[in-house]
């Protein structure tokens, strides 16, 4: 028990589940605007690897951080558009699309960063973005290093939960969002394009996938590394499921997931010797797959998930 | 009623699907404050024309023509669902087009307001409520689509189209999924809304309720006009043979003979869903006999379907075919055995949607040498068989590899007619054969089943249309509680006797009459 308490007491066990939470925030965010317009996006995990290695070379080639990021965003948008392109306007299986968006992104990630940087053995390094300073909060004792000293694009996940929460359920584009995950044949008798909306959600949602990926090289870490990005954007797609479509809860699902990673890493230095590291690295997996089965048996789906949509077909 | 301006005009719509003409040069005009009724069997041509009206479907010749602003007919761009908003045609979908996750108002919202916008609902709600106070189209506005009745869905659509400032309303099918109250109800609403100047097309096959409530009645028949008349003028019977092209033929029955028993229960009991179905039921059904089953819908019916169709074993009791127990489930075993079965959910049970007419017209013999050569399908025979069956049962459909799911539900049932009857069956099961076909296809059903029986065939016949088991049934059984009772020949039966068997009131055992 003073184990437990002794690493839930410190402020840098928080600062790290926040940390490790951040790309699992925009992942699952973009996730889930794909997938209340009725797109699952398998392909998200390529897109973790394709926002990772764009946004961090085009630091490297001096583009400097921002412009990483917009890099790392049109890099995902760009191959949500052809995920939307094969399962929205081709209406082919959005299963089978998804993973070849993940093989080819991640192929075409690897491959751009060797043909870029043919010489290189070990992975050359960048200025990565620096924790902000919020004057007042970030002073604060225990609360302040516990939450207030993260870097710029975590504070950007968490205005983006906020956005995407708004959007959907105080807008009049989120309405249309619900409604064609839920039926597009709604969306089609009042006059708007089932294919503009669902194009639109896969390609914004990519977007923000990429941004998760561009956490882990530009946030987390200075460098871009194969298999690095290790499970993460699959970790999203249960994610969503355990949120219920929703970004408040999505934000807590993403939350507990960054708690369970960073409390591993904690118990391992501390029991470690007695138990393997392995177990410890399989936890936060394991926990997730309870927390689906306890969660997800209930989860309400958009009842169109799944469903391509031809115009002037007998339903 | 027709000096009244023309709000909508159709002129010369002509729609192909592959080789079938949906829509044959067809031409309508509606006026304002008139009802205007689309009549016509299933498959001829309703939908097809009112989803080019909306602009779901290009037509491939013709145009549509509204009311504009200017006092003008405009021609309205074809294949544009906004552009028919627009232009002020609201139309309700026979299958509703609502979001069920989202509530009411949020349904008739939809696509109104600008995509990126705040605030607008407190309007919107008010705008709402002043329409439902002028129509009587009351409904809860906030609770989720997918806990709303099937006839408050209704209300919401038809709020979606007034809300938009409809001129013109469109309503496919409406009071099929509504019970006679509901459906009284709706028509109260249109006659309401008709007086306050909108243009409705009521779209029917059922003929009472389109005199009910229409000024002018249309008929189409099989893609094209066969008639246009004043409903204050029409005569029933002239209507009636407009609709089907002929004169309706009565169904002919002469007396059963009845033969051998080759089907019976013998005091069997079913459990299933963790209640009891059935206790004790005792019936024979006999060659060259129809049995009708009446009851109301839960009393068991399902159970007794299950047990003839294979999908289940008697908890005790025995089911004997041609003598001999059935003791286990198998409906392999039961249609290789001469069981044909005619189920309740025909589009859901009977044919498999995404498959085609062929596969499912093949569907149950497909391991016979008729349709399968060394373990491969003889495709060629299927595709045969398929085409007569399409001419012989009058399946209509574009041809033999057409989707099974684009078929009305009157070809569904004739194309499992014709799956089942080919097999020439000693023993059928035809649960609510006719459940929402129109006169011409309930007539072809009933003939047919009449000549199965002709044939030797024993069926049993459920249905919750006493006309129809009065029209077929050569003896009568009542279902209560689980519990069959004998209520003895039809030709001895009145309607009164049967309503208080199935109410569960006197009741004789079954067997003691035959």
């Amino acid at each position: 028990m003073d184990v437990l308490f002794d690493i839930l007491g410190s402020a840098n066990f928080w600062a790290a589940a926040i940390r490790i939470a951040t790309p699992l925030i925009f992942g699952v965010l973009g996730a889930l605007i794909c997938e209340r317009a009725g797109v699952l996006n398998l392909g998200i995990e390529g897109i973790f690897v394709a926002g990772a290695m764009a946004g961090w070379l085009a630091v490297y080639l001096g583009a400097g951080l921002w412009g990483g990021v917009l890099v790392a965003a049109l890099a995902g948008a760009l191959f949500g558009l052809l995920h939307a392109f094969l399962t929205v306007i081709l209406g082919l299986s959005q299963h089978v699309s998804g993973i070849g968006i993940t093989l080819l992104a991640t192929s075409v990630s690897y491959f751009t960063y060797r043909t870029a940087l043919p010489d290189v053995t070990s992975p050359p390094r960048i200025a990565a973005f620096q924790p902000l300073n919020i004057p007042g909060l970030s002073d604060l004792p225990f609360i302040g290093p516990a939450l207030f000293q993260q870097t710029p694009l975590t504070f950007l996940a968490l205005v983006f939960v906020a956005f995407v929460a708004l959007v959907l359920y105080r807008t009049p584009l989120g309405l249309a969002i619900r409604a064609v995950g839920d039926n597009p044949a709604s969306v089609e008798a009042q006059g708007l394009s089932v294919v503009g909306l669902r194009v639109g959600a896969v390609v914004v949602g990519s977007a923000l996938m990429a941004l998760g990926g561009a956490f882990l090289t530009m946030s987390a870490f200075d460098a871009f590394f194969f298999g690095m990005v290790n499970g993460r954007g699959w970790i999203c797609i249960a994610l969503v499921v355990f949120a219920s479509w929703q970004p408040g809860k999505a934000l807590l699902g993403a939350l507990l997931f960054g708690a369970f990673d960073a409390f591993q890493i904690r118990l391992q230095t501390q029991i470690g010797q007695v138990v393997p590291g392995q177990v410890f690295l399989m936890l936060p997996y394991l926990l997730s797959i309870v927390a689906l089965i306890l969660v997800a048996r209930r989860a309400d789906y958009p009842r169109a998930l799944l469903q391509p949509w031809t115009k002037g077909q007998r339903h | 009623m027709t000096d009244a301006p023309v709000l909508l005009s159709l002129q010369n719509i002509t729609k192909r699907f592959g080789s079938l003409t949906a829509n044959n040069a067809i031409s309508l005009d509606l006026h304002r404050g008139e009802i205007l009724a689309l009549l016509g069997e299933n498959g001829a041509g309703k939908t097809t024309l009112m989803n080019i009206l909306f602009g779901h479907y290009v037509q491939d010749e013709g145009d549509v023509r509204v009311l504009a602003d200017d006092g003008a007919l405009a021609t309205l761009p074809p294949g544009s669902p906004g552009a028919a908003l627009k232009a002020g045609i609201g139309m309700v979908h026979q299958h509703f087009t609502l979001a069920e996750n989202l509530s009411g108002l949020a349904n008739i919202r939809l696509g109104t307001e600008p995509l990126l916008s705040f605030g607008r609902e407190a309007a919107a709600r008010a705008k709402v409520k002043k329409i439902i106070a002028e129509s009587g189209l009351d409904v809860d506005l906030d609770r989720r689509v997918a806990d709303l009745t099937v006839g408050e869905k209704q209300r919401i659509e038809i709020l979606k189209a007034l809300y938009r400032d409809a001129k013109v309303l469109i309503l496919d099918e409406p009071t099929a999924v509504l019970t006679p109250q509901e459906a009284e109800g709706l028509f109260v609403v249109l006659r309401r809304l008709a007086s306050n100047g909108l243009g409705v097309i009521f779209i029917s096959h059922k003929l009472g309720e389109v005199l009910a409530v229409s000024h002018r009645i249309l008929v189409l028949r099989a893609g094209t006009k066969a008639g246009e008349l004043v409903t204050a003028k029409a005569d029933r019977r002239a209507i009636a043979d407009l609709m089907v092209g002929k004169a309706v033929a009565e169904v002919i029955r002469i007396p059963a003979l009845p033969g051998e028993t080759l089907m019976e229960f013998d005091g069997v009991s079913l459990h299933g869903a963790g209640r009891q179905m059935l206790s004790g039921v005792n019936l024979k059904l006999r060659s060259g006999e129809i049995v009708g089953l009446a009851g109301v819908s839960g009393n068991g019916q399902s159970g007794i379907a299950a047990l003839i169709s294979g999908l289940a074993v008697p908890s005790s009791g025995t089911l004997r075919l041609y003598g001999e127990a059935v003791t286990k489930a198998s409906p392999r075993d039961l249609v290789e055995a001469g069981v044909a079965r005619m189920p309740e959910d025909r589009q859901h049970d009977g044919v498999v949607g995404t498959m085609s007419v062929a596969d499912n017209i093949a569907i149950e013999d497909v391991r016979t040498p008729a349709f399968s050569k060394m373990g491969f399908l003889d495709r060629k025979a299927m595709r045969e068989r398929a085409t007569s069956a399409i001419s012989g049962y009058d399946v209509r459909c574009p041809g033999p590899d057409a989707e099974a799911r684009l078929l009305s539900g009157g070809n569904v049932q004739k194309l499992i007619l014709a799956r089942v009857l080919e097999r020439e069956p000693r023993v059928i099961l035809a649960n609510q054969p006719t459940r929402g076909l129109d006169v011409g296809a309930q007539a072809e059903v009933h003939r047919r089943i009449l000549a199965a029986r002709d044939r030797g065939a024993a069926v049993l016949v459920i249905s919750e249309d006493l006309d129809e088991l009065f029209a077929l049934a050569d003896r009568f059984v009542v279902v209560h509680a689980g519990e069959l009772a004998d209520a003895g020949s039809s030709e001895s039966l009145d309607r009164g006797t049967i309503g208080l068997m199935m109410a569960g009131q006197a009741r004789t055992p079954v067997g003691i009459a035959s």
